[in-house]
Order: C-alpha cells, then sequence, then structure tokens
C-alpha cells in the first residue's frame, strides 16, 4: 500500500493461502504494522498513537457509561450522581472519560502544531491534513455534546451560549437554532438528540481516523528533515527506514506509558481540577451563572469568538459595507469558525518549498509567536472581559488570522532556508554516529 | 428540641436569592484548613466524619437535604462506616412517601436522605464540589493536588464566617458573611458553641463543629475518594514500573540501528 518499497506479506501455509485467496486481511496487517517508517522520527511524533488510544479509551468507557446514563432533563444529573456512588467502580469510570477528553485534546493540539512546524501539511499530505481538521472538528462537536450530557449548570449554560452562535446567523439563524434544539430554548429534546449524537461521532471519528492513516500510510510519515525517504531501490528505502513493528511500536508505548502515569496521577488525585465546579449543580434555566465559560481546550477558539467586538473598526467597516447583514455578534461567530478554516488551508497558503521549520530560519520564529499566540488565547478565554484582556484577545486573534493569511505566503519568498540534509540517512547518521556491528 | 428550635428560628425566615445583592468591590474570604483526606496520602477520619453527620443531623438537616446520597452509604468503608443495625435506625427516623403503597412509610438504608425542606436552602448532596477555590500558583493545579479542592473550605469559611451584623431588605434579613460571595448571605449563624454534644467528648466549639460537619459534607459529595486516591496509586505505580521496562527495551531494540554517538 505504501509508495515506499518494503517486503509484502507472502502466505506460506496451506490455511493463509487458503485464507489469503478469499481475504487478504493477513497481508493489509502485515502492511500496516511493518510500514517503513523514517528512522529519524523525534518524540512529538508519538501523539498519533496516543490519540489512537484516547479514542479507544473514550469509546470504552463511553459505552459503559451510557449503560447506566439516562438522557431526560429530571434524571440525568441523578443518573450521573448514580454512575458516582453506586456503580461498581463507576467513579473512576467517569473520571477517565471527562478527563480522557482532555488528554485527547492535549495531545491533538501538540499533534497539529507537531504538522504546522514540520510542514506535515505540504504535499502530498493535504488529504491527511484537511482529514485530521475534519477529526478535529468531529471531536469539539463530541466534547461539546458530551459536556452538556451530566445536566449541570455549566451544560445547560454553555449549551445555550453554544447553540446560540447559530442563532446569529443572519435571516436563517434563528430557524437553525430552534432546528438544532428541537424547540425555542434547551431542554428534553436538545438532551436527547446531544446523547444520541455524543454516542455515534465517536464511530464517525474512527471511520475519519482510518482514513487518516490509511492516506499517511500511502504517502509515507513525514519526519524532522522534511526530507522524503529514497524510493528507488528496497535497499535504499531500507537505510532511511526502519520497520514500524518493533521499533516505533515499543517507542510509541514507552512514551504512552509515561503519559498515562500522569494522566492516572490526575484522574486519581485531582480528578476535577479540569472541570467547572458548577457543573455540580443541577441545570437551573432560572440562575444563569455568574460567569459562563467552556472548558479549556475550546478557549482559544472562544477568545477568537469574543476578540471582534463592536468597537473594533473592521467589524464596524464589515458592518456598514454588508448594510448590517454581519453584525459583531455574526462577524465573531465568522472569526471562530474563520480560525479552523484557515489553519486547514494551510497547505496553500504556505508558499515554502521547505517543508520543515528546522531548515526555515525566520519561520522559527513566527511559528513560535503562534504556540505562544494560542497559550495566550487560552488564557485570556477563560477571562472575565475587560479593556486589557479585549485588547490582548483582539491582538492575539489578529495574529491567528496574519498568521496564515500573511507570514506563511510571504515567507516562501522572501525566505533563504538553510541547506537541507541529502538523506534521512545522512541526518540520522550526524545524530547517531554509524552502528557498531 | 434543640432541632426544632432551629428550624422554628430558620423557618421564620422567608429566605431569597441572594445574588441580586451584589455587593461591589467584596471579595469574599475562605480560611484555609488542613484536613486529612488532602492531599494524594490524605484519608477521611472516620470518627471525624461520624461526628460531622451528627452535626448535619442535628442542625443542617433542619433545612437542607441531600437527596442524590443513599444512607446506606453510611456503613461504606471509606465513610463514616457506622455499624447496619445503626444505619437502619438512622434511616427509619425519617419518613418518605412511597408511590406503591400511596402512603408514607420509614426510610430504609436503600432510600436517600431527604431533601431540603425549604425551598431556598441548596441540597448539599455535592456542595464539598460544587463550591471550589484552589487552582494557583498560575492555575496549574498543584495547590488543589495538595490541599483538595477547596470546597470544604468554602464550607468551614462560611459557617465561621459571620461577623454578627444583621441588615433588612425587601422584608428578608441578611447575615453578613465574609466567605459568602456577596457579602450578606440569607442563612442565620447555624452553629453556636457547645450546639451538639458529642458521645467521645470531642471539642465542641463553633470551629470544631464547622470543620467535622465541612469535612462529612466532602465525603458526601465524594464517597469514594479513598478507593479513587488507592486506584490512582495502583495506576502510577503500575504505569511508572512498566514505563521502565518499556525504556529499557526501546534502548536495546534501537542499539542496533543508532551508532554510539550522541547528539552530535
Amino acid at each position: 500500500m505504501a509508495g515506499i518499497p518494503h517486503d509484502h506479506y507472502e502466505p506460506k501455509t496451506g490455511p493463509e493461502k487458503w485464507l489469503n485467496r478469499r481475504l487478504p486481511i493477513i497481508g493489509l496487517l502485515y502492511d500496516t504494522l511493518m510500514i517503513p517508517t523514517p528512522k529519524n522520527l523525534n518524540w512529538m511524533w508519538i501523539w498519533g498513537i496516543v490519540l489512537t488510544f484516547c479514542l479507544v479509551i473514550q469509546i470504552v468507557t463511553g459505552i459503559v457509561l451510557a449503560m447506566h446514563y439516562t438522557p431526560h432533563v429530571t434524571l440525568a444529573f441523578a443518573s450521573v450522581e448514580h454512575i458516582m456512588r453506586d456503580v461498581n467502580g463507576g467513579h473512576m469510570i467517569r473520571y477517565v472519560h471527562a478527563n480522557g477528553a482532555s488528554l485527547f485534546f492535549f495531545a491533538v493540539y501538540l499533534h497539529i502544531f507537531r504538522g504546522l512546524y514540520y510542514g506535515s501539511y505540504k504535499a502530498p499530505r493535504e488529504i491527511t491534513w484537511i482529514i485530521g481538521m475534519l477529526i478535529y472538528l468531529a471531536m469539539m462537536g463530541t466534547a461539546f455534546m458530551g459536556y452538556v450530557l451530566p445536566w449541570g449548570q455549566m451544560s445547560f449554560w454553555g449549551a445555550t451560549v453554544i447553540t446560540g452562535l447559530f442563532g446569529a446567523i443572519p435571516g436563517i439563524g434563528e430557524p437553525i437554532q430552534t432546528w438544532l434544539l428541537g424547540g425555542p430554548a434547551v431542554d428534553n429534546a436538545t438532551l436527547n438528540r446531544f446523547f444520541s449524537l455524543h454516542y455515534l461521532l465517536p464511530f464517525v471519528i474512527a471511520a475519519l481516523v482510518a482514513v487518516h492513516i490509511w492516506a499517511f500510510h500511502t504517502t509515507g510519515n513525514n519526519n524532522p528533515t522534511g526530507v522524503e525517504v529514497r524510493r528507488t531501490s528496497k535497499q535504499e528505502a531500507e537505510k532511511d527506514t526502519v520497520p514500524f513493528w518493533p521499533y516505533y511500536v515499543i517507542k510509541d508505548l514507552f512514551a504512552l506509558a509515561v503519559i498515562l502515569a500522569v494522566f492516572f496521577a490526575i484522574v486519581g488525585f485531582m480528578p476535577n481540577y479540569l472541570g467547572h465546579p458548577d457543573n455540580y449543580i443541577e441545570a437551573n434555566p432560572l440562575a444563569t451563572p455568574a460567569h459562563i465559560v467552556p472548558e479549556w481546550y475550546f478557549l482559544p477558539f472562544y477568545a477568537i469568538l469574543r476578540a471582534f467586538t463592536n468597537d473594533v473598526w473592521v467589524v464596524q467597516l464589515v458592518n456598514f459595507v454588508t448594510f448590517g447583514i454581519i453584525d459583531a455578534k455574526f462577524f465573531g461567530v465568522l472569526a471562530m469558525f474563520g480560525a479552523i478554516a484557515v489553519m486547514a488551508l494551510a497547505p496553500w497558503l504556505d508558499t515554502s518549498s521547505i517543508r520543515s521549520g528546522k531548515f526555515r530560519p525566520m519561520f522559527k520564529w513566527w511559528f513560535w509567536l503562534l504556540a505562544i499566540d494560542f497559550v495566550v488565547l487560552m488564557w485570556v478565554g477563560g477571562q472575565v472581559p475587560t479593556n486589557f484582556t479585549s485588547w490582548v484577545s483582539l491582538i492575539a486573534a489578529t495574529y491567528w488570522f496574519a498568521y496564515f493569511l500573511v507570514v506563511l505566503p510571504l515567507l516562501g519568498v522572501i525566505e533563504k532556508p538553510a541547506p537541507l540534509p541529502a538523506t534521512i540517512e545522512d541526518d540520522f547518521k550526524a545524530h547517531y554516529g554509524t552502528p557498531a556491528e | 428540641m434543640l432541632r426544632k428550635i432551629t428550624l422554628g428560628a430558620v423557618a421564620a425566615l422567608a429566605l431569597t436569592g441572594t445574588a441580586a445583592l451584589a455587593n461591589e468591590g467584596f471579595e469574599p474570604t475562605t480560611t484555609d484548613v488542613s484536613f486529612s483526606f488532602e492531599g494524594p496520602f490524605g484519608t477521611f477520619d472516620r470518627h471525624q466524619l461520624q461526628r460531622g453527620l451528627q452535626v448535619y443531623t442535628e442542625v443542617c438537616s433542619a433545612c437542607h437535604g441531600m437527596k442524590f446520597v443513599p444512607i446506606r452509604s453510611l456503613a461504606d468503608e471509606g465513610g463514616p462506616q457506622l455499624p447496619m443495625d445503626q444505619v437502619r435506625a438512622y434511616a427509619a427516623q425519617f419518613d418518605i412517601f412511597d408511590p406503591t403503597l400511596d402512603d408514607t412509610r420509614a426510610r430504609t438504608p436503600n432510600d436517600t436522605f431527604p431533601s431540603s425542606t425549604m425551598p431556598n436552602a441548596p441540597d448539599l448532596s455535592l456542595m464539598a464540589k460544587a463550591r471550589a477555590g484552589f487552582h494557583g500558583p498560575y492555575g496549574l493545579g498543584l495547590s488543589q493536588l495538595f490541599n483538595g479542592i477547596g470546597g470544604p473550605e468554602h464550607i468551614y469559611s462560611i459557617l465561621t464566617g459571620f461577623t454578627g451584623e444583621t441588615k433588612d431588605e425587601a422584608g428578608n434579613t441578611f447575615y453578613e458573611n465574609h466567605a459568602f460571595s456577596t457579602g450578606w448571605i440569607a442563612m442565620p449563624p447555624p452553629l453556636s458553641d457547645g450546639q451538639v454534644e458529642f458521645a467521645d467528648g470531642s471539642p465542641n466549639d463553633v470551629k470544631h463543629m464547622a470543620e467535622d460537619v465541612a469535612a462529612f459534607l466532602m465525603w458526601a459529595a465524594e464517597p469514594h475518594m479513598m478507593a479513587r486516591k488507592q486506584a490512582g496509586f495502583v495506576a502510577v505505580i503500575f504505569l511508572g514500573v512498566l514505563s521502565v521496562l518499556l525504556y529499557l527495551t526501546n534502548k536495546r531494540l534501537w542499539a542496533s540501528v543508532k551508532g554510539k554517538k550522541k547528539h552530535a
């Protein structure tokens, strides 16, 4: 399946040949597991395995939780408490599931920024990148709907605020919002459909993950140099690569074990740290919490949503030019979705022929500024708006767009890249020398 | 008798929501208490939980309820761990309406604690988790790791935070309390020195009773805390050992691919 030449599975015994003629499943598994992988991958290439593990653990714990959960406005909160108190091991399963979402997003952000730094989105890996962005969007939808299910105060008011975003669309917004909610406000119909979709979407994600893996197994992995594996002969390819099993399986499992040790320390000793205390108060449509904040992993985009207020001249200009169709609220919504859209378009916005940021002296600075920008947006998204935080979020949101729309296209033209290593083998030898025989 | 007096005193007040009484510039203060259950190694003190149950039953339950807490969990390991016959006797004090009998009957251990009797007295089942403070320094959660979520401290601070000042607004009385979000709370000071007699002769001044009941409410909110921490230790130790083994395996595996030179 991969474009890199390597050995394929040959059925040897009778039963193997019998099966292979009917269903070449062993060959498929063999090729997937034994795929030639660049031997110079660093520790930022472990997040794919962590993410796959997260998806599996979320589905497994989620299915068990669904066995004990009741999606009804009068019973949902009590059924979560039933899980926490009466179900055998229920408190652990729920805490693993709730914190598992955080691990999932922690890993996906590092995975995405890995791709942005090493130019993993560039040709020929654009499809892998786009599928990845779709996975990320599906993850956000799943996490948002999952957070509504416990039916606490933040569940209810978070759902009210986020579905209200769709109401900002001019003209058709309110019918869309009503259609999404199944009624005029967040209520039992909303809870039921969110439960249904929260169960469905992870399997959509699983299918997208399969396509994501299929796509990069076709192009081969990127690597820290961005130099492609030599493909002219099997001998040459073998100098640049090692088979995924056992080399990267063991390496990734080691990284996964370390990450899980930290994860279980959080689950065991401070499982409510990343959650909002208000979600332990049952949803009350008559009492609005003083400060509605989304989960930490939504904060950067929540900050972009809030950054463009009525007193920003761009917003006023757009409002004027569109005869008031795009007001500040709708502008914010467009900015939030636009922030993800520009990231998805990175393969076509980046004009540099060099993949890896390692060999791009100017790009490096702009990239790290983007990483800091992301953290600043996350911080400011959780703050109560003041004059100061409005400025911070406006500047940070502007840089987010500027990076993708201005910096990436320009840098490719004005930047003089550093010399690339000729092959992956050369790069690897420069680091580790030649192996002793 | 005492319970009836408290009930009467509280029932005389028409309690209203206090959110409307925003007090500009007021910052509530929370006192840090060193509870036995804080930190990864912390455990509940069974006797403290039993005293807290007594304070809850004789004082708080006059108005507040705990509708999510099953009475039988009082006998569970890692909780107050009352003997089962005492739990049965405890449950039988409270009535419940049973739709299958179409009549009230005494509660059994499988029923939950009664709900709040006053519409404005919040349910206390999860109060210790619904009010949390400690996130610092820099929101990294280290303080939370060692000091817990701060919910029991909030409860302790409310119970001990009354200044004695009162004010009347729109026909309701409010009590000044420097731990409450707005500074003025609708709940009258519930505890007074010597109010509850502990069988074991433990100190029963307001501070000790507040600590005991705060600890009890933490248990009520998180009854499996001790099992959770134990599971945390098992997982972390197991994964730590597994990490070491995988590290060594990985090192050995890659030795034939890598040379001796390290990061030139």
